[in-house]
């Protein structure tokens, strides 16, 4: 048992922080939020320079083959800079699809382009109408020669207008299976919006969309046992971010309740406050222990890691909750401004517990499979 | 990184494990599963079957009997104990004032108490809440004259103290007592060890609410304490009493516990399904409970398994130790508030169960869950209310 960071940790969170600190900071992510895409092309090509986008991509492929906790590192520093560009959406959830599915000729077509950031890729499964954090879709692939046809259409594709591919699930005679697909795609039709959060979102419609053999990731039928996988990898990466965020938003509460003034007296000095300063430090260690958990699992065996990662899931949407607001509530009326970070964060955090599932979901997961422990506590 | 014990560790834990399954006698299991409530003489029995393993007083220095374990160790046998449904030794003895005594005693006051106090031949109760002094416990009033007379160097104490638990069955109490009101509150206050059988102590019961007497009060009138009996200096009980509240980390928390109670309730959950008692709706609402607190319990869990890898470090965090105590009581204390809605109204009953009634073995938890509940209260009161460990954490950790 040992929680300790090693030396190539402890650069690689150095480096990550820093770079946040010093390039991200709430301007620089205003002056992204207000460009056409909506996120910082410059940062990521920042991320790409300190080799970011390659980190949990085997070195064969291109990649850095980081593992859990190198992921973890890497997110919660994106976490404490509410940073909008694509790294949830094309290294750590369409890069998990990629590594779990994809055929090495698919990943050689693809990581290297992902790596040096000049690629976007994003996957495009949930649907309207369909249970959330389903592996299932409605949208339809029929056999098309060698290929396929893909109709159907997508809802909360993270960064789907500005990908340059995109991951596709659908419905054959095999089950699920998983697609890529050229955003200039014929019958392809991409819908941007922004989110709350500000992270760029996207409604896909297929229509009559033609794909080759090649398209296909893994076999047919298997995209139900990649999207289990590749969602708990990603929810791992998703709570260490929700960590990242959620001692941004700490740090910045309590350094407003020693400096602001009220009643000739810091408002830190009232119990009331002092308390809810307390059990936003108890949540935010709490979720600091399940995001190494999560970390740590992900090569345990199947049962065990969809226990672990679903709990911790599970503990930040409350944690994250109560110190979303929290934050807000002891930052007073300056903490419903867009002009200050708290807000924003405290908007993150609300995402983060809507995304892979929110606690209420993986409760009842936990519920159905008998709990948190194996049998026998 | 990683979350796995060490090969070393594991069969310490097969070690602890099968020690406990032979030594631990049945009967007291059976009272630890059905939370009767112990006898002095039930923990004065096991206390000693582990004194005589040299498992008594694991966390002392290894010259008073301790073991020179590493703090992995301390988690790993207290996870075992409580899984195994072992009694906890005194703690006045074995956690407070052994090793008080270890770092402050003199050689005659190690030599006098220590060995007796870890085999229990000495029953300690501990002395320091009085009316007008719980959370503001440096305010305590009851005082310690010195005075040199034919019956030699004494000090002779007046005053009251309250919630002495188990003063009933002491042979001597520590306590604090004030020798000086001049200064700060708390300068001059003296730690004391004293006779039970003392001329002029009165031990009156305090009746709980869980209807246990646990709890009293003890009054002193006039009565005299040699001043061989100081421990540290005088005046410096405070620092005496700070250590004593303070510095092992391994356990905290109390993970064994809550997992030892979560079994408990898992088996109950799989009974009330089988039997019929809970219809489906509740069964799926207590499902989402379990999951809930479950979710809450592996949190804590790794929290302290974070605070005893960085101790085996030399320490760090702090942040991470710091929650263990509000956190940790606040998880047993659902523990047994899911207890108690299992029983239902089966519970109000808190009788010792009707034995026409069925199988003893089966629900003896009926009875006991009510006034397990009741009694768990207090832990999130004694050591520092948890209101006083947050105002602790907001300026210690925080700076507010």
């Amino acid at each position: 048992m040992d929680f300790e960071l090693n030396d190539e940790q402890k650069m690689l969170q150095e480096m990550a922080t820093r770079f946040v600190s010093e390039t991200y900071g709430f301007s620089q992510r205003e002056h992204a939020l207000k460009s056409d895409a909506g996120w910082s092309r410059e940062a990521w090509a920042g991320l790409a320079e300190m080799g970011l986008l390659g980190l949990p991509f085997a070195e064969e492929d291109g990649g850095f083959g980081g593992g859990g906790v190198e992921m973890m590192i890497v997110m919660e520093a994106i976490g404490r800079g509410l940073m909008v560009e694509p790294y949830f959406a094309t290294v750590v959830l369409a890069g998990a699809v990629l590594r779990h599915g994809a055929s090495a000729d698919q990943r050689a077509a693809i990581v290297p382009g992902i790596v040096a950031g000049e690629t976007i890729v994003t996957l495009a499964h949930h649907e309207a109408g369909m249970p959330r954090h389903a592996t299932a879709a409605r949208t339809r692939a029929m056999r098309d020669g060698e290929g396929w046809i893909l109709d159907g259409g997508k809802i909360g594709v993270l960064h789907g207008a500005g990908a340059d591919r995109l991951i596709v699930s659908a419905q054959g005679e095999e089950g699920l299976s998983l697609f890529l697909v050229d955003a200039d795609a014929p019958g392809l039709r991409v819908e941007g919006a922004r989110g709350y959060d500000g992270v760029p979102v996207a409604s896909v419609h297929l229509s009559g969309v033609r794909v080759g053999a090649d398209a296909l990731i893994g076999a047919a039928g298997q995209g139900e046992a990649i999207l289990t996988r590749a969602f708990e990898e990603a929810t791992a990466g998703l709570v260490a971010e929700a960590v990242g965020a959620m001692s941004e938003t700490f740090d910045l509460t309590v350094d407003y309740l020693k400096t602001r003034q009220q009643f000739g007296v810091t408002i830190g000095s009232f119990q009331a406050l002092q308390h809810r300063a307390v059990d936003m430090l108890m949540e935010l260690e709490l979720s600091r222990s399940m995001a190494i958990l999560a970390a740590l699992s992900l090569d345990s065996d199947a049962d065990q890691r969809s226990r672990n990662i679903a709990a911790a899931k599970a503990q930040i949407g409350k944690s994250g909750r109560l110190i979303g607001q929290a934050a807000v509530q002891l930052h007073g009326a300056i903490g419903i401004t867009a002009e200050y970070k708290v807000g924003h964060a405290f908007k993150r955090l609300t995402a983060i517990d809507a995304l892979l599932g929110d606690r209420d979901h993986h409760l009842a997961a936990l519920a159905e499979k008998g709990g948190v422990y194996r049998a026998a506590a | 990184m990683k979350l796995d014990f060490t090969p070393e560790e594991t069969a310490f834990r097969d070690e602890v494990r099968a020690f406990l399954k032979e030594a631990l006698p049945g009967d007291l299991r059976r009272k630890m599963i059905d939370r009767e409530h112990l006898g002095k003489e039930d923990i004065v029995r096991w206390q000693r079957i582990l004194n005589a393993r040299g498992w008594a007083v694991t966390h002392w220095p290894v010259e008073y009997g301790g073991q020179a374990w590493t703090p992995a160790q301390r988690y790993i046998f207290q996870e075992e104990m409580a899984l195994a449904h072992a009694p906890e030794g005194s703690p006045f003895n074995v956690n407070m004032i052994g090793p008080v005594l270890c770092k402050f005693g003199t050689p005659a006051q190690k030599e006098k108490f220590l060995a007796a106090t870890a085999n229990i031949d000495i029953w300690w109760c501990q002395g320091f809440s009085e009316p007008g002094a719980g959370s503001d416990l440096a305010s305590l009033k009851t005082t310690a004259v010195r005075v040199k007379d034919s019956g030699g160097d004494h000090y002779v104490l007046n005053g009251q103290k309250i919630w002495t638990t188990q003063a009933q069955h002491a042979d001597w109490m520590f306590g604090l007592f004030r020798t000086d009101s001049s200064g700060r509150k708390q300068q001059g206050i003296t730690f004391l060890l004293l006779d039970m059988k003392t001329p002029g102590i009165t031990v009156r019961p305090i009746e709980t609410i869980d209807g246990g007497h646990d709890a009293n009060e003890v009054f002193f009138d006039d009565v005299r304490v040699p001043v061989d009996n100081v421990v540290g200096e005088e005046g410096k009980g405070w620092d005496v009493a700070k250590h004593l509240l303070g510095s092992e980390r391994s356990g905290i928390a109390r993970i064994g516990l809550s997992k030892e109670r979560l079994s408990q309730l898992r088996a109950l959950e799989r009974r009330l399904t089988d039997d019929g008692t809970l219809t489906p709706a509740e069964q799926a609402r207590l499902a989402h409970k379990l999951a809930e607190v479950e979710v809450e319990l592996r949190a804590l869990e790794l929290t302290q398994l974070r605070v005893v890898a960085a101790d085996a470090h030399g320490g760090g965090a702090n942040a991470a130790a710091s929650i263990l105590k509000v956190k940790g009581t606040e998880m047993q204390q659902r523990m047994t508030e899911l207890v108690l809605e299992l029983a239902g109204p089966a519970g109000l009953a808190t009788a010792p169960h009707d034995p026409a009634g069925g199988d003893d073995a089966e629900d003896g938890w009926v009875a006991a869950a009510a006034p397990f509940y009741f009694t768990m209260r207090k832990v999130s009161i004694f050591g520092g209310s948890n209101e006083i460990q947050k105002n602790i954490i907001a300026k210690t950790l925080l700076g507010l």
